[in-house]
């Protein structure tokens, strides 16, 4: 039998009196080291094994820097095209009723759904030369396909539900009042999107670009078959990981997961804290 | 400061768009002309493609030996890596959302951190961990263990993808349950067994059917993680994502699209689900 | 799971009154056809002669990958890798006896192969031998000798034309670095560099497989390419043996062993010539003889000594290789 002082103790150290509690965590605990810690500790481990020099001078070469750029960059710019599209495709179904609408709303999460070698391989098909829409383009001198623009496309296809759904509900939340507030206060509907519900908007807008951009920075099916891999122009940092690994340079392939780590991890982090000014703007 | 008469919405959703049908259906026809192209043409294309050479050529594309097989490899490893991912969920939310203890923001964050991991740095870890040359490789050598190259490789390479996804989906809703029910439950002389299973199961149960959507989708589609682990031999390792790879290096197009549109019919039905599920979670 | 579960099953279970044995064969990248063609013809041997059921699981990739991937753990019953190096580093880590190369006729070869050029129809850029692919502006297309063994085939063509042609070793490796120099990507295998060339649409010349330029012209349409025979190439033997290690544990060593001995049958040899590969038996050479180019070839030990020498000081790290090659210039 507890004693009382124990027992309020225990409350309040842990807010609740619901047994169960050394089991959630404990499992919890145990799961989330054997999966991703452990694993993800081996990673640092290997690349360890690397002088820092030697760390450098692999993560460093040119052909790896290529990679990352164009791993970084093409996802930075495939999610700031996200952001206006996003926002449309949000506006158009949380404002208005068309036919289809319902169809459309799921259809956003395709990209989500729909694995990455399919997203892929349809894409490359789509934009190759003799593709349906490579074939429109060719003639007047746009290759998509095997360029750094197809690498582009692939990265919008794999954003866009992250900016539309994260706008999404925010938009839902903002209702009306502000709006017809504003209106019989004498602005224009101009006025009234860019006084007023843009700049409510903006937090949620950051946080589906940066959602957007953590998950095509590491984008791999989708951008592989229709990147053409060549080195220093279309190749991206996890091919070039296969790529060391096939050559069983399991250190160099370390050392640039690391690289990329590093970096997705401080983006996770400023997620979080947009995340955190979001909450706080919107009163949740 | 609102208007003596509360205006009709249509006159507010017309004036807020400036005054005219016009700028709504631009926008409308914008964002159906985006999503058309974006998303609809790449899915029918996958149909399209898959049927080219006609419906004898798609069922026996299907019926092949190592199509089976494939399929059956992706449905044992969901059947395996939903479950868990489902417990671990359960586990975490209830521990994250009933309780309050030191390093619970740390272990949000950490959820949080497989999906931040580029998909061939998942399987990257594994093989530094148990592949030949990896930290464990010895001992599995010695003991006569396969993790790569086989079955529980694969596994985990997509328990770790598809890690967070449940977690995620349940914790703001256990959090939404709050305790005053279980613990009144607790007082009334239930266990915790109980507990779960009578008061906070059926008050989360959309939600836990969400993430379960969504852990599956992603693991059935998972393939830079799998790619890396699997060793790609067709009719034992190779699942259908992977299997989908192979058919298209080997020019085989129409067999490729066949096994794609599988999956693409399971990400419709993904979508429907979804849409269906959201609309229950949010009513409750 | 049941159909993983049963082959399982069968790989574990003892030979003699098993109704199923599977096999699985490593091999290099271009195989898939060829060995299509013989597992099913060996599948039927085997059956009329056994009525034992063989099914064959197949798994293809740059040769010097696959090798490293045996040794890491992919447990393949035969290897039909593309040199005898690959071969000798898993012997070398004791999955197969270091005697293999005596245990089957011709050296454990029983096709061979050459280096050829597959161009665009019309042969665009007027390729017609090897010092014209270190033409400025000229994009060749080669795999990765780090993990395919066609590639270092392709390696070792050019180095035996230009040491000859201009004399000695250090005027060979500028040939080679100034050819890698119009190299924009290394493919991991042959399969894959063929589908940059074809496919994709890269580059104006491809070092090809022999068969591997057949296969394309008979894909792909003579109309979109063709091939350019070089004034010279190299005897390219790619081996085959059964891994000691795993055929014990699987116990698959009788139908390993007859397996590797069908190919050097008449019926094995026959669909060889038919995939473009040259047969080694006498009477499928001389039936295949019309399909082949004739080039003036020379082998391996003629201008470079034993694999493991070449290896060793071309292609293993800090070789000349690595010497040579700096992407993207």
């Amino acid at each position: 039998m507890v004693t009382a002082p124990t027992r309020t103790r225990k409350i309040a150290a842990r807010g609740s009196i619901l047994p169960g509690f050394g089991l959630s965590l404990g499992f919890s605990l145990l799961y989330l080291s054997l999966l991703v810690l452990i694993p993800l500790g081996a990673l640092v481990l290997k690349s360890a094994h690397l002088s820092p020099g030697e760390f450098w001078a692999v993560v460093s070469s040119p052909r790896v820097v290529a990679s990352l750029q164009l791993s970084f960059g093409a996802a930075a710019i495939a999610s700031l095209i996200n952001v206006p599209f996003g926002l449309l495709l949000a506006w158009v179904l949380v404002r208005y009723d068309f036919p289809g609408k319902r169809l459309v709303d799921a259809l956003i999460d395709l990209p989500f759904a729909l694995p990455t070698a399919v997203a892929g391989i349809t894409l490359t098909t789509l934009l190759a030369k003799n593709g349906w829409i490579g074939s429109l383009l060719e003639p007047i001198g746009i290759k998509v396909a095997y360029t750094q623009l197809g690498v582009g496309v692939a990265l919008v296809f794999i954003g866009i539900p992250f900016v539309v759904r994260t706008v999404q509900p925010v938009l839902e939340e903002l209702g009306h009042e502000v709006e017809e507030a504003a209106l019989t206060l004498g602005a224009s509907g101009w006025q009234t999107f860019q006084r007023v519900v843009f700049p409510l908007l903006i937090p949620a807008l950051i946080t589906g670009f940066s959602l957007a951009f953590a998950r095509t920075i590491g984008e791999y099916g989708s951008v592989v078959f229709i990147s053409g891999n060549l080195p220093f122009k279309t190749e991206i940092a996890p091919l070039l990981i296969v790529t060391k690994l096939q050559q069983f340079d399991y250190a160099g392939a370390a050392a640039i997961g690391v690289t990329m780590l590093a970096i997705s991890l401080v983006l996770l982090l400023a997620i979080n804290l947009v995340q955190a000014r979001v909450a706080r703007r919107l009163g949740e | 400061m609102r208007p003596a008469l509360p205006l009709p919405r249509q006159a507010v959703r017309r004036r807020a768009k400036g005054q005219s049908a016009w700028v709504r259906l631009t926008l409308i026809g914008l964002a159906l002309a985006f999503a058309a192209l974006l998303l609809v043409l790449p899915l029918v294309t996958v149909f399209i493609e898959a049927f080219r050479g006609g419906l004898g050529k798609y069922i026996s594309s299907l019926s092949e030996r190592d199509a089976l097989r494939a399929i059956g490899l992706t449905l044992t490893v969901i059947s395996i890596v939903v479950p868990l991912n489902t417990l671990f969920g359960i586990a975490a939310a209830w521990a994250i959302a009933k309780y309050k203890f030191p390093g619970r923001s740390l272990l949000i964050s950490l959820i949080e951190l497989p999906l931040a991991v580029s998909p061939v740095i998942s399987g990257l870890v594994f093989v530094l961990l148990f592949g030949r040359q990896g930290f464990l490789g010895p001992w599995l050598a010695d003991h006569d263990l396969k993790i790569i190259f086989a079955l529980p490789g694969i596994v985990l390479a997509t328990a770790f993808v598809t890690f967070s996804y449940v977690a995620r989906e349940l914790t703001p809703v256990m959090q939404a349950q709050g305790q005053e029910e279980e613990e009144a439950a607790l007082t009334l002389g239930a266990n915790g067994l109980q507990i779960f299973w009578r008061v906070t199961l059926p008050g989360i149960k959309w939600g836990l059917l969400y993430g379960i959507i969504m852990c599956n989708a992603r693991a059935m589609g998972e393939f830079g993680a799998v790619a890396v682990v699997s060793g790609h031999i067709r009719g034992l390792t190779t699942t259908v994502p992977l299997y989908v790879e192979m058919l298209y290096n080997e020019y085989n197009t129409v067999a490729a699209f066949a096994s794609s549109s599988l999956l693409a019919l399971l990400a419709l039905v993904t979508l429907v689900l979804k849409s269906v599920l959201g609309r229950k979670k949010g009513a409750l | 799971m049941r159909s993983i579960l049963t082959l399982l099953t069968a790989l574990v279970a003892s030979l003699a009154f098993a109704q199923n044995v599977t096999l699985l064969n490593v091999s290099y990248d271009p195989t898939r056809e060829l060995y299509t063609d013989l597992n099913a013809a060996f599948a039927k041997y085997w059956k009329d002669k056994t009525g034992q059921t063989v099914s064959f699981n197949q798994s293809h990739g740059g040769s010097g990958a696959q090798a490293r991937a045996v040794i890491d753990g992919l447990e393949a019953d035969v290897v039909t890798l593309a040199l005898a190096y690959d071969i000798d580093q898993i012997a070398d880590k004791g999955l197969l006896s270091t005697d293999w190369v005596k245990r089957l006729p011709y050296n454990s070869t029983p096709y061979t192969s050459t280096v050829v050029f597959l161009v665009r129809k019309g042969n665009p850029k007027a390729v017609k031998d090897w010092d014209d692919l270190i033409k400025p502006g000229i994009q060749v297309i080669t795999p990765n000798p780090k993990t395919s063994g066609g590639a270092r085939w392709n390696f070792l063509a050019a180095w035996g034309y230009a040491k000859r042609k201009l004399g000695g070793d250090e005027k060979a490796q500028e040939y080679v670095r100034a050819l890698y120099k119009n190299v924009p990507v290394l493919d991991s295998g042959a399969r894959g560099a063929t589908t940059t060339f074809v496919e994709r649409g890269i580059g104006d010349v491809l070092l090809a497989w022999e068969n591997e330029a057949f296969l394309a012209l008979k894909q792909f349409g003579s109309d979109k390419f063709e091939i350019v025979v070089p004034s010279v190439s190299i005897l390219a033997e790619p081996p085959v043996a059964w891994v000691d290690k795993n055929v014990a544990k699987h116990g698959t060593l009788p139908v390993a062993q007859a397996y590797l001995n069908f190919l050097y049958s008449a019926q094995a040899q026959d669909l060889i010539g038919k995939n473009y590969y040259r047969p080694r038996l006498p009477s499928a050479a001389q039936k295949y003889a019309a399909q082949f180019p004739k080039i003036n070839l020379f082998t391996l030990k003629q201008v470079f000594g034993t694999w493991r020498e070449t290896q060793a000081k071309y292609f293993n790290d800090g070789g000349i290789f690595d010497k040579i090659y700096q992407p993207g210039q």
